[in-house]
C-alpha cells in the first residue's frame, strides 16, 4: 500500500503518461482559475469606472457656494411697517439691500440689463438666510450683518470651475486707454495672436488700471473695446491679457457675469460648502435649491406600501401553494402563471395600475400609495417564487420531526419549516425590493413623474420617486442639473446598499438562531 | 471489544399478552407501485416487535402506516385495517394528530430540531398542552431526557442547539422529544444505522428500558441487534410479511426457507 509505483498495479501512476496528464489537469484548473479571476475583474473593473464615473460627476452637486458679505441691513428695506415685527420683518424686501451691496463691489453695472445680469448671479432664494438671520436677532435690523448669500447654478458652477477656464498672461510693454468706461481703445499693443473676436471663439480681455475690457478688434497696435469693469484713469499702465478658454457662445454664463465672477473671487468673498440643501429639499427649477429629500421620501413611502402588501400575501401565497394546495390542474395553472408573471414587462404593470387603481377605483394620481400597489403586483411574482423555493429546500426530516411529536400540518409548518425557509423568503423578497425601488416606467404610467416641489409626508402626498427624479433631471439642460443626477444616483445606489444590508442583517438573525 | 452489553434473555411473550395493534390486510401503493401486500400482524403490549428484511421490501412503509406519516405521500394509498387497542385508525373520525401523539417516531437520521435541546423536547409538550407550567414542563425536558440516557451529557448546554450533539446523542436526543409527549407506541426506524457500535448499545440498552413502559415497534437491519432487543420479530420480503413469531423461534428454528437464508446471510 505504501508503494504507490507498485509494479503489479494496473495503473502505473509514475508513467510519463500519468505524469503528463497530472501536468495537463493541473494546466487545465490553472487556466480555469484564470478565466474565472479574470471574469471578476472584468466586472469588477467594470463596476469601479461606473462609480468613479458617477462620484466624479456627482461631486459638485455637494457643494455649494456662497456670497458671504457685509451687508447693511437697511431698516427701509427689511422693516417696511417701520415696527420691527416679526410680520414686518418677514414681509421685507431682503434682495435690495444685498443687490446694492453687490452692485457696491462690482461698479460699472449702470443699464438695467447690466443690473439685472448682475442680480441673477444670485439666487432666487438666496438672501433667505439672511432673512432668517435677521428674524432670530432682530435687534440686527440698522446695523452691518455679516451674511451668507446663496449664488445661482451658473455662478456656482463657475465657482466650481466647470463654466470656463481663466487664462491670464503679463502683456509686453504698457497700454494706454482712451476711456474709463463704454467702447474705449488700448493704443501701444503688439499683435495679439487671436483667430478671430467672435463668440465662437475664446474671449479675449485685456485687465489694466483695475478694469476689464473685452476685445473686440486690433489693427495697427490698437486694440479696440468694451469695458466690463470701468478702469480707474487713461494714464498708460502695465496690463494683462485675459482668455476665457470656453467661448461665450458655448456657456450659459456671459463674459460680463464671468468678469464680475473672477473679481468677486478675488475679492475673497465667495466661499463653499456643503450642500446641506440637497438632502434637505424637494425639486426645483432652480438647480442650486433643487433637492432629493422629495423623491426619497416617495421612494420610501412607495418601498413601504410595496413591502406590506407584497410579504405577507407572497408569503401566504407560498405557504399555501407549497404545502396545503391539492396537486391538481387549477394550482398548475396558477403556478404557470405565477412564474408568467414574473416575466411581464413593467410598463405592463403602469398600464394595468393606471386602468384599475386610478381610473376605476379612483385613488389620487401621482400617490406613493398607488405606486406601492403596482410595485407590489410587481414584485408579488418573485416573491412567492422565492418563497417557494425556500420552502421545498427545507429538508422533510424536519417536517416529519414535527409530524411525529403530534404537530399538526400547519403547526409543522409554521412552527419549524416557515423560520428554516425564513432567510431564503427575505432574499427573495429584497431582491424584489431592490428591483422595485429601481422601477421607472410604471411609475411615469400611474404620473409619479410630475414636477413635485413639496415634500410628501404621507403615502397619499403627491410624490415623486428616485429613479423618476433621475430620469427628470437627467432630462434638463443646465449643466447644474447633470451633477444632481449623478448625486441623485449615488443616494439611489445607498438606498440600495443600506436595503441590502439590512436584509443580509435581518438573515444573520435568522440564521444565528441555529 | 466488550459492548458491556450481555444478550438479554429472551422472555417469550406470555400467550396472556395483550395485542396493541393489530393489522389485517394491509395494503400499500405508492402510484402504481405495490409496495406492501396484504400484511396482517399482531404486535403484542410492552414488548418490542423488530422488522427484518432486505432493503426495500417494505418495512419502513408499514411501520409508517401505524402512526399514518404516509399520508404526506400524496400517491400513497393504504386499504386494510390497522386497530390500535381495537379502535381503526383509518376512520375518518379519528384525529391524525392525536393518534401521531400516541404513537411517537424515531427515524432512521436522527432529525432534532433547528432549535436548542430544550426547545426539541418541550416541543411535543407544548404544542399538546401537557405541561400546565413552566417548572412542570422543565421537569418533563429533564424527566425525557433522563429517560433517554442523555441529562448527564447535556445537563449543561440545554440552551445550545440540538443539532450541534453528536449523531449518537441527537438520536437519543429525537427518542427523548418522542417519549415527552408519553405516547403509547414508539415507532424506530433504523435508530442505530448512523451510529458506531457504543452509541447503539447506549440505545438497545435504552431500548430494553423503554419497554416497561411503551410498546415499541423497530426496524433494523442488524440481526443481533434484533436478536438483543426484541421479543418477537417480523420478516419481510419484496412487500409480503413472510414469518413472524417470537425472536428466539426466528433466529432459531425460522418455518420458512426465506427467513433462514436471510438471517444466515444468504441473501439480502
Ligand atoms: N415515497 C415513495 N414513493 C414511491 N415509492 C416508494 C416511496 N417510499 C417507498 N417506496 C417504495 O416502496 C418500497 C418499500 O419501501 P420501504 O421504504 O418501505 O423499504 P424498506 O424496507 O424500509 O427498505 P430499507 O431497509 O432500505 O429502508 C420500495 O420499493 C420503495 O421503492
Ligand atoms: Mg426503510
Amino acid at each position: 500500500m505504501t508503494d504507490i509505483s507498485s509494479p503489479n498495479r494496473v495503473f502505473d501512476v509514475t508513467s510519463d503518461a500519468a505524469r503528463a496528464r497530472v501536468r495537463k489537469r493541473y494546466r487545465a484548473e490553472a487556466r480555469f482559475r484564470a478565466y474565472g479571476i479574470a471574469a471578476i475583474g472584468f466586472a469588477a473593473l467594470f463596476l469601479v469606472a461606473l462609480i468613479t464615473d458617477v462620484v466624479y460627476r456627482a461631486a459638485p452637486a455637494f457643494t455649494t457656494s456662497w456670497l458671504s458679505i457685509e451687508v447693511p441691513a437697511t431698516p427701509s428695506d427689511i422693516d417696511p411697517k417701520g415696527d420691527g415685527s416679526v410680520e414686518s420683518i418677514a414681509s421685507g424686501n431682503f434682495d435690495a439691500p444685498v443687490r446694492a451691496r453687490l452692485a457696491e463691489l462690482l461698479p460699472g453695472a449702470n443699464d438695467r440689463v447690466a443690473r439685472r445680469q448682475l442680480n441673477a448671479l444670485i439666487s432666487s432664494s438666496g438672501t433667505e438666510g439672511f432673512r432668517d438671520q435677521i428674524l432670530r436677532d432682530r435687534d440686527l435690523v440698522g446695523k452691518t450683518v455679516n451674511t451668507r448669500v446663496l449664488l445661482s447654478d451658473d455662478a456656482d458652477l463657475f465657482v466650481k470651475g466647470q463654466a470656463t477656464d481663466v487664462v491670464e498672461r503679463a502683456g509686453a510693454g504698457q497700454l494706454t486707454p482712451s476711456g474709463t468706461e463704454g467702447t474705449i481703445t488700448l493704443s501701444g499693443a503688439p499683435p495679439l495672436r487671436v483667430s478671430g473676436f467672435a463668440s465662437a471663439d475664446p474671449s479675449t480681455l485685456v485687465r489694466i488700471s483695475g478694469g476689464w475690457v473685452k476685445i473686440t478688434g486690433q489693427q495697427d497696435g490698437v486694440l479696440t473695446g468694451d469695458v466690463m469693469m470701468p478702469l480707474r484713469d487713461t494714464a498708460a499702465a502695465d496690463w494683462k491679457l485675459v482668455t476665457f478658454e470656453t467661448s461665450e457662445g458655448s456657456r450659459r454664463l456671459g463674459d460680463r457675469e464671468v468678469v464680475w465672477l473672477q473679481t468677486l473671487t478675488e475679492q475673497g468673498v465667495i466661499e463653499r460648502s456643503f450642500n446641506w440643501r440637497f438632502f434637505t429639499n424637494g425639486d426645483s427649477r432652480e438647480a442650486e435649491l433643487a433637492g432629493i429629500l422629495g423623491a426619497l421620501s416617495g421612494s420610501l413611502f412607495t418601498m413601504m406600501i410595496t413591502l406590506v402588501l407584497c410579504l405577507p400575501t407572497g408569503v401566504a401565497a407560498a405557504i399555501y401553494l407549497q404545502e396545503f394546495a391539492p396537486k391538481n390542474k387549477w394550482t398548475d395553472l396558477i403556478e404557470v402563471n405565477i412564474n408568467n408573471l414574473a416575466a411581464v414587462p413593467s410598463i405592463i404593470f403602469g398600464l394595468l395600475g393606471l386602468a384599475v387603481f386610478l381610473n376605476f377605483f379612483g385613488l389620487p394620481r401621482s400617490t406613493p400609495l398607488v405606486g406601492g400597489l403596482v410595485l407590489a403586483l410587481l414584485v408579488l411574482p418573485t416573491i412567492i417564487i422565492a418563497s417557494r423555493a425556500a420552502l421545498a429546500a427545507v429538508p422533510p426530516s424536519i417536517r416529519e420531526g414535527a409530524l411525529g411529536v403530534g404537530a399538526s400540518h400547519q403547526q409543522a409548518i409554521f412552527h419549524h419549516v416557515l423560520p428554516l425557509a425564513m432567510p431564503g423568503i427575505l432574499t427573495g423578497t429584497i431582491i424584489g425590493m431592490a428591483h422595485a425601488l429601481g422601477e421607472t416606467a410604471p411609475l411615469l404610467l400611474i404620473g409619479m413623474v410630475a414636477f413635485i416641489v413639496d415634500v410628501p409626508s404621507g403615502p397619499t402626498d403627491a410624490a415623486t420617486a428616485l429613479p423618476v427624479q433621475i430620469y427628470l433631471w437627467s432630462d434638463l439642460p443646465e449643466a447644474a442639473f447633470a451633477a444632481k443626477t449623478a448625486a441623485a444616483i449615488i443616494v439611489l445606489l445607498l438606498f440600495l446598499f443600506i436595503m441590502n444590508g439590512l436584509a443580509i442583517f435581518l438573515r444573520r438573525r435568522f440564521e444565528r438562531r441555529w | 471489544m466488550d459492548l458491556s452489553l450481555s444478550p438479554i434473555a429472551h422472555v417469550d411473550v406470555p400467550p396472556d399478552t395483550r395485542t396493541k395493534i393489530r393489522a389485517s390486510g394491509v395494503n400499500v401503493f405508492y402510484g402504481d407501485k405495490h409496495a406492501l401486500k396484504d400484511v396482517s400482524i399482531a404486535i403484542p403490549e410492552k414488548a418490542v416487535m423488530a422488522f427484518i428484511g432486505p432493503s426495500g421490501c417494505g418495512k419502513s412503509t408499514f411501520l409508517r402506516c401505524i402512526n399514518r406519516m404516509n399520508d404526506t405521500i400524496d400517491i400513497a394509498r393504504i386499504t386494510g385495517n390497522i386497530d390500535i387497542d381495537g379502535q381503526d385508525i383509518y376512520t375518518p373520525s379519528l384525529d391524525v394528530v392525536q393518534l401521531r401523539a400516541r404513537v411517537g417516531m424515531v427515524f432512521q437520521k436522527p432529525n432534532p430540531f433547528p432549535k436548542s435541546i430544550f426547545e426539541n423536547i418541550a416541543y411535543g409538550p407544548r404544542i399538546h398542552g401537557i405541561a400546565k407550567d413552566k417548572t412542570e414542563l422543565e421537569e418533563i425536558v429533564v424527566g425525557s431526557l433522563k429517560r433517554a440516557g442523555l441529562f448527564e451529557e447535556v445537563k449543561d448546554r440545554l440552551d445550545d442547539s440540538g443539532t450541534s450533539l453528536s449523531g449518537g446523542q441527537q438520536q437519543r436526543l429525537c427518542i427523548a422529544r418522542a417519549i415527552a409527549v408519553s405516547p403509547e407506541i414508539i415507532l424506530m426506524d433504523e435508530p442505530c444505522s448512523a451510529l458506531d457500535p457504543i452509541a447503539s448499545a447506549k440505545i438497545e440498552e435504552l431500548i430494553t428500558e423503554l419497554r416497561q413502559n411503551f410498546t415499541i415497534v423497530i426496524v433494523t437491519h442488524s440481526m443481533q441487534q434484533a436478536a438483543r432487543v426484541s421479543q418477537r420479530t417480523a420478516f419481510f420480503h419484496l412487500g409480503i410479511l413472510v414469518e413472524e413469531g417470537a425472536t428466539d423461534d426466528i433466529f432459531t428454528n425460522p418455518r420458512e426457507p426465506r427467513t433462514q437464508d436471510y438471517i444466515t446471510g444468504r441473501f439480502g
